[in-house]
């Protein structure tokens, strides 16, 4: 690997990151997990005039349950940390999507947050995170802010992130009743960049749908929610009609591009199946558990 | 004292460790980039962008001026050594570097030498190359249309991109065939080009010494001998003061067969600085530019009586060979061995024209764990038998049944030509249909066909000829292709092997001294093999086409009987018999008249150095070359089921068992990983593994985002059966070759599997991969998906 020169740090502390954020503004780039920065740097693709390395900060690998019930994940935490998870009871959609993000040479140093960040249209956190409402907290020269993941993707590529700022950690909400679904994915192979995939986090009351957060991947430039289907289900009894009804608004809000993963029209019909099967997974779970 | 136990010193048919694996798990390879010389500089390739284009000017003034630059080489500079191009192991030619056009994306265009290849590549960006496009031609259908742009318009007397006509087989007689025939089945397929991709790309340190005149070249190749030669023809160097080494090999398959441009500009940067000069091709380099294989396109039909016999074949083929016709491959057989098609089945008629075509994709053909085009042949011929018992209305296995070779058949003489030597292909095929439980399978299939469940099973039967060749009709270069060994047995009854093959990863160092151990009943551990370096290796063709046991491995027998003939004489003469006293067992000569007085093989070693008769030359020693009579046929059935999901275009891969009879086994497990790793690759080539090219000529499977390796997590298991062993009657031991037929053989049974568990929409043919999108249209639209995968705009 010959990427172009750059310089490099590892500080071993937020403020000492922020600093140099601050000094080299759009030219600095940070390292997490590099699973996605390297790659670009050996392809030359990118040159980032220094690289912040946050591997040395300390306590930012944690996931852990916050006290209002909120789940809470590091800029350091691997995702093989969240396929390993007993803390995922509560947020099913992630259980399910953690141990299909890329390979597991990946995952074991590839981060949630890092991914997020990313911004890929075709990263699988980004459609979670959306459908479970999460949000982001960054910390910048104007201090802390948290920003809603359904405004944290302004483009492919460009996350919200202002000069100077950095990520720190993602915040998903905890379930007001019983939370059901999963995320499924169409790849060529594992570790390929997603062909389509959808994330579906209900949460249920009974038979009765309280909450729905549908999430699409790979389908559309920015991370696409599906409203129209979550609309569909919200408020009503979960039932084959529901779900197919549920199943066309997603593929209908789905905005894919031909390309040589598939034709846009297999891409929509893919991310109807997955909503059907996610769906009928939760209908078809007995009743009171979660699937 | 009696013959030595084989299974206990590592002889033939033991699953023997591979003595190789101990260095590799410890880290302490000698990979060409593992090469480090006093002095040494690197250089990096500045490759095309575009497919077609002119070159209007190269400036490369800024790239002389990064520090730590050494040499910025051109074509226009290496033109003045006459080394702007090369000749092509086909007899075409090669630029080395560009001049006048570059004619596919990834060609080479310029190179710099530096301290670093950090700054070789710094500089490469910085040269500045003004490009005048041209437009790209990428499917032979275009380079063949009337007013295609000439691509080789290098070429005096190159009108058109036509590269040749090639016809074989009996014209008249597979017409009348056809007249007779009460079904004909049609089809027309295309095998993707794919890549070998090696995971080691190329690469090369070329160290020219001033002051002895001798060039050493450590190489990634396959074939040292043969990249000697044509180095000595191209750089115009003294063949005996050229030393080609080629140490351990990350992978090859073909790939490390052809010369390529980046060897030769290390060796010319050398030359010119006096200085050893690394070359390490990065993956995009190797992936864009590199001998890929396939690419064909095949108009196939059957003439078929209605009680399931074939009466003859007709097969078109136009063989896409990028932008120099660069395969190796024997001389006289312009499309490699495609005319081995159908051989394991008993065709009366059968006729086969090809024609090999230029278009602006990187030159090749024939590379990757293929005997020259026999993964194309057995492809099309069991996809064509797929289609045409459909066309019948008749079972998969009935079918074969009714076509394959008899026992009582051999040696069988096919309509292209060849000779089948042996085999026991209807025993073969039932095994295979027990292990996969046919009938029933066939049952399962039809309940769950009831219930929307897509189940399928493919079927794939095929000999190919393997050992590359017997001197009639095989050279490269005119050089035949025989191989060669050279045995020397110390005192102590310790031996070193020198083969003229090389490995590819295929574990020969293991492998060969075990067939010295069953020739000699020398303990494998005490033989020690080595191969890959030109001044110490005997002259050998390579690795490649299955060719290493059924050649090199025959050479090597012959020579250790050569010296089991010497040591005899030396035990008559230390048994004070006469020769024609002495019998042989494993290890032992013994007195026939009293069976306990005997000397071992070590004791004959001893005393050839220090004990021998009377005018007999001291030393044991020996070399064979071997020139194979024929060439030998393993014979393989591969049968998969399958599961389609109709929802996604997705299949997941139920059961694979395969039978393979490749003759005498000489080390089962090396076989059985051969096997394994060949399965591997053709559900590779079945389901995602191919290289493409948009419109304009841009490769899209640059690096491994984009071309598609299966890992662990996809490749489904397999069930393999030795059971059907049928010892090829010419070769020494017995041997037919195996590294190959998996591969070659395999694609066929996951598609054909596929087009069964879809056999209800009435869609013919996908062609491969059978990637998710292309499955589901086929599905959806009840139509055939033909061609390269679709590269779509990303509008």
């Amino acid at each position: 690997m010959y990427p172009p020169r750059f310089a490099y740090e590892a500080p071993r502390s937020l403020d000492q990151a922020q600093a140099l954020l601050a000094e080299y503004g759009d030219e600095a780039k940070v390292l997490a997990g590099g699973q996605s920065l390297v790659p670009l740097l050996k392809l030359r693709f990118a040159a980032p005039a220094m690289l912040v390395d946050i591997n040395n900060v300390p306590d930012l690998e944690y996931h852990r349950t916050a006290s209002d019930g909120s789940l809470r994940v590091g800029a350091l935490c691997r995702h093989a940390d969240l396929e390993r998870s007993t803390l995922l009871a509560q947020f099913p959609v992630m259980a399910s999507a953690a141990p299909l993000v890329a390979d597991p040479v990946v995952r074991h140093r590839g981060t949630l947050v890092g991914s997020v960040c990313h911004a890929d249209p075709q990263g699988d956190w980004s459609a979670v995170l959306l459908a479970l409402d999460a949000s982001i907290v960054a910390v910048g020269p104007e201090g802390r802010r948290t920003i809603p993941m359904a405004e944290f993707v302004l483009g492919p590529f460009t996350p919200a992130l202002r000069p100077g700022e950095i990520a720190i950690e993602a915040v998903i909400p905890p379930p007001q009743h019983q939370p059901a679904g999963s995320y499924f994915k169409l790849e060529r192979r594992v570790g390929d960049f997603a062909t389509a995939g959808a994330a579906v986090a209900v949460e249920m009351d009974g038979s009765r749908v309280t909450r729905a957060g549908i999430a699409l991947t790979g389908v559309g430039t920015l991370g696409t929610r599906a409203t129209a289907a979550e609309e569909a289900l919200t408020g009503h009894e979960l039932t084959d009609g529901s779900i197919a009804e549920a199943a066309d608004a997603a593929a209908e809000s789905a905005n894919p591009q031909s390309d040589h993963r598939g034709s846009a029209q297999f891409k929509r019909h893919v991310v109807r199946t997955f909503v059907s099967r996610a769906l009928h997974r939760v209908l078809d779970a007995p009743a009171g558990k979660a699937a | 004292m009696t013959a030595v136990d084989e299974r206990k010193i590592g002889g033939l048919g033991t699953s023997r460790k591979r003595v190789e694996d101990d260095r590799f798990i410890r880290g302490k390879g000698n990979y060409v980039d593992d090469i480090v010389l006093p002095g040494m500089l690197h250089m990096e390739i500045l490759r095309s962008p575009v497919a077609h284009a002119r070159i209007k000017s190269i400036d490369t003034s800024r790239a002389w001026e990064v520090p730590g630059v050494h040499l910025v080489l051109t074509g226009e500079m290496a033109a003045t050594r006459n080394l702007a191009w090369m000749p092509t192991l086909s007899y075409d030619t090669q630029a080395v570097l560009a001049t006048d056009k570059v004619r596919f994306q990834g060609q080479e265009v310029a190179v710099v030498v530096a301290d670093d290849p950090y700054i070789a590549k710094d500089a490469c960006e910085l040269i500045d190359v003004e490009y005048e496009p041209l437009p790209a031609l990428v499917t032979p259908e275009q380079a063949i249309a009337e007013g295609a742009p000439v691509i080789r318009d290098d070429k005096a007397g190159q009108d058109d991109n036509l590269i040749y006509t090639w016809e074989v087989g009996d014209k008249d007689g597979t017409d009348r065939a056809f007249e007779q025939a009460d079904v004909i089945s049609k089809l027309r397929l295309h095998y993707p080009r794919s890549h070998p991709s090696p995971i080691e790309p190329c690469g090369s340190v070329a160290d020219f010494n001033r002051a002895t005149g001798k060039l050493t070249v450590y190489m990634t190749t396959q074939a040292p001998h043969i990249v000697r030669a044509a180095v000595a023809m191209i750089a115009e160097l003294p063949e005996h003061m050229i030393r080609i080494v080629a140490p351990d090999i990350g992978g090859g398959f073909g790939n490390k067969v052809p010369v390529y441009p980046g060897y030769v500009c290390s060796i010319l940067c050398s030359i010119l600085l006096e200085r050893p000069v690394k070359w390490i091709e990065d993956k995009t380099g190797n992936l864009i530019s590199t001998g890929f294989a396939r690419d064909m396109y095949l108009d196939s039909e059957m003439a078929l009586s209605k009680d399931g016999k074939i009466l003859g074949v007709r097969i078109r083929a136009d063989a896409d060979h990028g932008a120099f016709y660069a395969d190796a491959q024997p001389s006289k057989f312009k499309i490699g061995l495609l005319h081995s098609t159908f051989a394991c089945y008993d065709i009366p008629n059968a006729h086969l024209m090809a024609r090999g075509v230029y278009t602006n994709k990187a030159p090749g053909g024939v590379a990757y764990r293929c005997s020259f085009r026999v993964t194309e042949a057995m492809f099309f011929q069991e996809r064509m038998m797929h289609a045409a018992a459909n066309d019948l209305g008749m079972d998969q296995a009935e079918f074969r049944r009714r076509n394959l070779v008899r026992d009582d058949q051999f040696p069988y003489r096919t309509p292209f030509g060849f000779l089948l030597d042996s085999g026991q292909y209807h025993k073969c095929l039932e095994v295979g249909l027990k292990a996969i439980d046919y009938d029933n399978f066939r049952e399962q299939q039809k309940q769950a066909r009831a219930r929307g469940r897509l189940l399928g099973l493919g079927i794939s039967t095929m000999t190919e000829p393997l050992g590359a060749g017997n001197s009639r009709e095989f050279d490269i270069l005119g050089i035949k292709m025989f191989d060669s060994a050279e045995l020397r047995v110390h005192p102590t009854g310790k031996a070193l092997l020198r083969i003229g093959s090389k490995t590819q990863g295929q574990g020969h160092e293991t492998t060969f001294a075990q067939i010295v151990s069953h020739e000699l009943g020398i303990p494998a551990d005490d033989i020690v093999v080595e191969h890959g370096d030109t001044d110490t290796a005997p002259f050998g063709m390579g690795t490649y086409a299955s060719r290493s046991t059924p050649v090199a491995g025959a050479a090597t027998a012959m020579v250790a009987r050569k010296i089991r003939a010497k040591a005899r004489a030396i035990a008559a003469h230390l048994l004070e018999a006469s020769e024609e006293d002495v019998e042989w067992e494993l290890g032992r000569f013994y007195l026939r008249s009293s069976p306990e007085r005997g000397v071992t093989i070590q004791e004959c070693a001893m005393a050839a150095y220090g004990n021998m008769p009377d005018g007999m030359e001291p030393g044991l020693e020996h070399h064979a070359y071997y020139d194979p009579p024929n060439m030998t046929w393993p014979f393989a059935v591969y049968i998969a089921t399958v599961e389609v999901d109709p929802e996604t275009g997705v299949w997941d891969v139920l059961k694979v068992v395969a039978v393979d009879d490749c003759g005498v086994r000489i080390n089962p497990m090396i076989v059985e990983g051969q096997i394994m790793g060949g399965l591997t690759e053709a559900y590779a080539m079945s389901s995602m593994q191919f290289q493409t090219y948009d419109a304009e000529g841009n490769c899209i499977g640059s690096n491994y985002m984009d071309y598609l390796l299966p890992s662990a997590w996809e490749t489904p298991g397999f069930e393999l059966h030795s059971e059907v062993v049928t010892p090829s009657p010419h070769h020494p031991i017995g041997a037919k070759g195996i590294g190959e037929c998996a591969a070659v053989g395999g694609p066929a049974a996951f598609v054909n599997a596929v087009m069964d568990a879809i056999s209800h929409t009435g869609v013919r043919n996908i062609d491969m991969p059978l990637l998710p999108d292309r499955v589901w249209e086929a599905l959806n639209q009840r139509r055939d998906v033909s061609g390269a995968p679709p590269v779509r705009a990303e509008d």
